[in-house]
């Protein structure tokens, strides 16, 4: 009889969001169960912002994320404006709009450059990577930051997006979504990348409804949720785009819809920077007011949900944050289980959780807790599986 | 019928507060609160976006957001879990989605879930004191106390 061994996977790289643990029991190669431990960058943000004005927790809330920084402000000031039914001037709308949309494009281009890496097509990583630099770029010239761009605030956004540097950001643009095209031209057709990611880690759509994943990953499986769709908010509903859904629920589905869904947000920003009108880009607000609010974003990961309830004072009295990995990694068990150890990273990593945990990835023996393959032999193993299926495939 | 005429019409008594038309807050006692969340979850097909707990002086409250994605309205059922026992039965057998949420609010503000699965810290370190509970707006009767508790 085969003896199970327990994989450990992380424990976390303080770069993410959502830094996570995971226990593979395996048999063989075929993994049997498996354990998810979170919660070792909890650093205490919902109590944090309660301690913090309504304008100083929207730098709190930024500082959760470093990939998608503007998610958790963006759903944050919608609360706290929902709170007295604060109306913003349309071009703070559409800017808001295009700050959402540009990091959903870098985002989801970092995801498909490590998957990319994970399997093996280094070439992948090197030409998403190159793509999204010009959008880290792009945000520096709007708003001086690559990453933390601080542009959001209640009531409007901190700064203007100035006349002149529209024809950058639409050349960065259309680079982006050229190379999109090409890529997912690429990634469709080529018979390795199918065997390798098609039917892999499998969320079933009754699965994904009950655990109430989000985003890309609910998209990839059927279920067509889009907050910007379903829940129309700043310019969302003045600019057209698909909904990308699809059926599958592997792997292969979550990194087409990332690739669509980049197409679909260069589309949402051209729009956006042709209607945005001239005007006021602050409603300066003055006062909170007394109440409760709930403030709704579609991150590049999912629905993000933030509650903020006023007593009246400068401070929150209550600041619930719920990121949309909360929902989407407890998926994971359903989606690993009698799988190969050499997709576990590949599996892990498509909802687009944490990277740099998988690079942490250790087998150890239960027993005597000795490590029997590290992070790199992981990658290699799922790499070595690749070059497999291609001699397979191509010769 | 929207969801919320469905939800009026199956139960009579309840107290809906629409604060605007895409966010209604409902309010109502324990057990009403666990069947309108059941209700919308499985017969309406409405998602369950989070629960979120907030401790005040009688009690915490419990508000469940739902997010009705074909209206476009969130409904937040809200419910008082009184203090000292903090007991409420758990929505994690019926709805799986709830089981992280669940667990995070038991460790952070002390609520007991009744019949949840898995109780057991989750963002939490696993040596954190039993009874210490963060996101209470907790007072302490003197720097001793606060002390002992750190300690």
């Amino acid at each position: 009889m085969a003896k199970e061994t327990m994989i450990p996977i992380g424990p976390y790289h303080p770069l993410l969001e959502e830094p996570e643990f995971f226990k593979f029991y395996v048999e063989g190669e075929k993994i049997v169960d498996a354990e998810v431990r979170v919660g070792y960058n909890h650093r205490g943000v919902e109590k944090i912002s309660e301690g913090k004005t309504f304008d100083q927790a929207t730098f709190v809330v930024e500082r959760i994320c470093g990939i998608c920084s503007t998610s958790h402000p963006f759903a944050y000031v919608r609360a706290v404006e929902d709170i007295s039914g604060i109306v913003l001037p349309e071009r703070a709308e559409y800017i808001r709009t295009i700050i959402g949309d540009l990091e959903r494009i870098h985002s989801h281009l970092l995801w498909v450059g490590l998957a990319g890496h994970f399997i093996g097509y280094n070439t992948v990583f090197m030409w998403a990577w190159k793509y999204r630099e010009p959008v880290l770029d792009m945000f520096e010239v709007i708003s001086g930051n690559r990453n933390h761009y601080n542009m959001f605030k209640v009531g409007g956004v901190r700064r203007d997006i100035k006349e002149t540097d529209v024809p950058g950001l639409l050349k960065a643009i259309d680079d982006v979504e050229r190379f999109c095209g090409m890529l997912l031209k690429a990634v469709i057709d080529d018979p390795v990348i199918k065997a390798r990611l098609k039917n892999v880690g499998v969320l079933k759509k009754e699965d994904a409804i009950a655990m109430g994943v989000v985003g890309p990953v609910a998209r990839a499986s059927g279920i067509p949720i889009d907050v910007r769709k379903d829940h129309p908010y700043a310019a969302y509903d003045r600019v057209n785009f698909e909904r990308i859904v699809m059926e599958g629920g592997d792997v292969f589905n979550k990194a087409a819809i990332r690739l669509l869904e980049c197409i679909e947000s260069t589309k949402i920003i051209r729009q956006c920077l042709k209607q945005m009108p001239p005007g006021p880009i602050d409603a300066a607000v003055r006062e909170v007011g007394v109440g409760e609010g709930i403030g709704q974003h579609e991150a590049p990961r999912g629905e993000c949900i933030h509650y903020v309830r006023s007593n009246g004072s400068n401070y929150p009295e209550r600041h619930k944050i719920r990121a949309p990995s909360f929902m989407n990694v407890p998926s994971f068990k359903l989606t690993v289980i009698g799988e190969s150890i050499a997709d576990a990273a590949l599996i892990t990593a498509a909802v687009d959780p944490c990277y740099c945990c998988t690079e942490r990835m250790a087998i150890v023996d239960r027993e005597s807790d000795k490590v029997l393959l590290t992070g790199e032999e992981m990658v290699r193993l799922s790499q070595a599986k690749t070059e497999k299926l291609k001699q397979k495939c191509l010769y | 019928m929207s969801i919320l005429e469905q939800v009026k019409n199956k139960f009579s008594q309840l107290e809906v507060n629409e604060k605007n038309p895409k966010r209604i807050y409902i309010n109502a006692d324990n057990e009403t609160a666990k069947a309108v969340v059941l209700y919308l979850f499985h017969d309406l097909k409405v998602r369950l976006s989070t629960i979120t707990g907030l401790d005040s002086r009688p009690g915490v409250e419990i508000l469940y957001h739902l997010a009705v994605d074909g209206e476009a309205k969130v409904i937040t059922v809200r419910t008082l879990v009184k203090k000292p026992e903090l007991e409420i039965a758990s929505v994690t057998p019926e709805i799986p989605a709830a089981e992280w949420v669940e667990r995070e609010i038991a460790e952070m503000l002390g609520v007991k879930f009744i019949g949840h699965p898995n109780l057991a810290t989750l963002l939490l370190p696993d040596d954190w004191p039993a009874g210490v509970y963060p996101l209470r707006k907790q007072t302490f009767e003197s720097k001793q106390e606060l002390k002992e508790i750190e300690n």
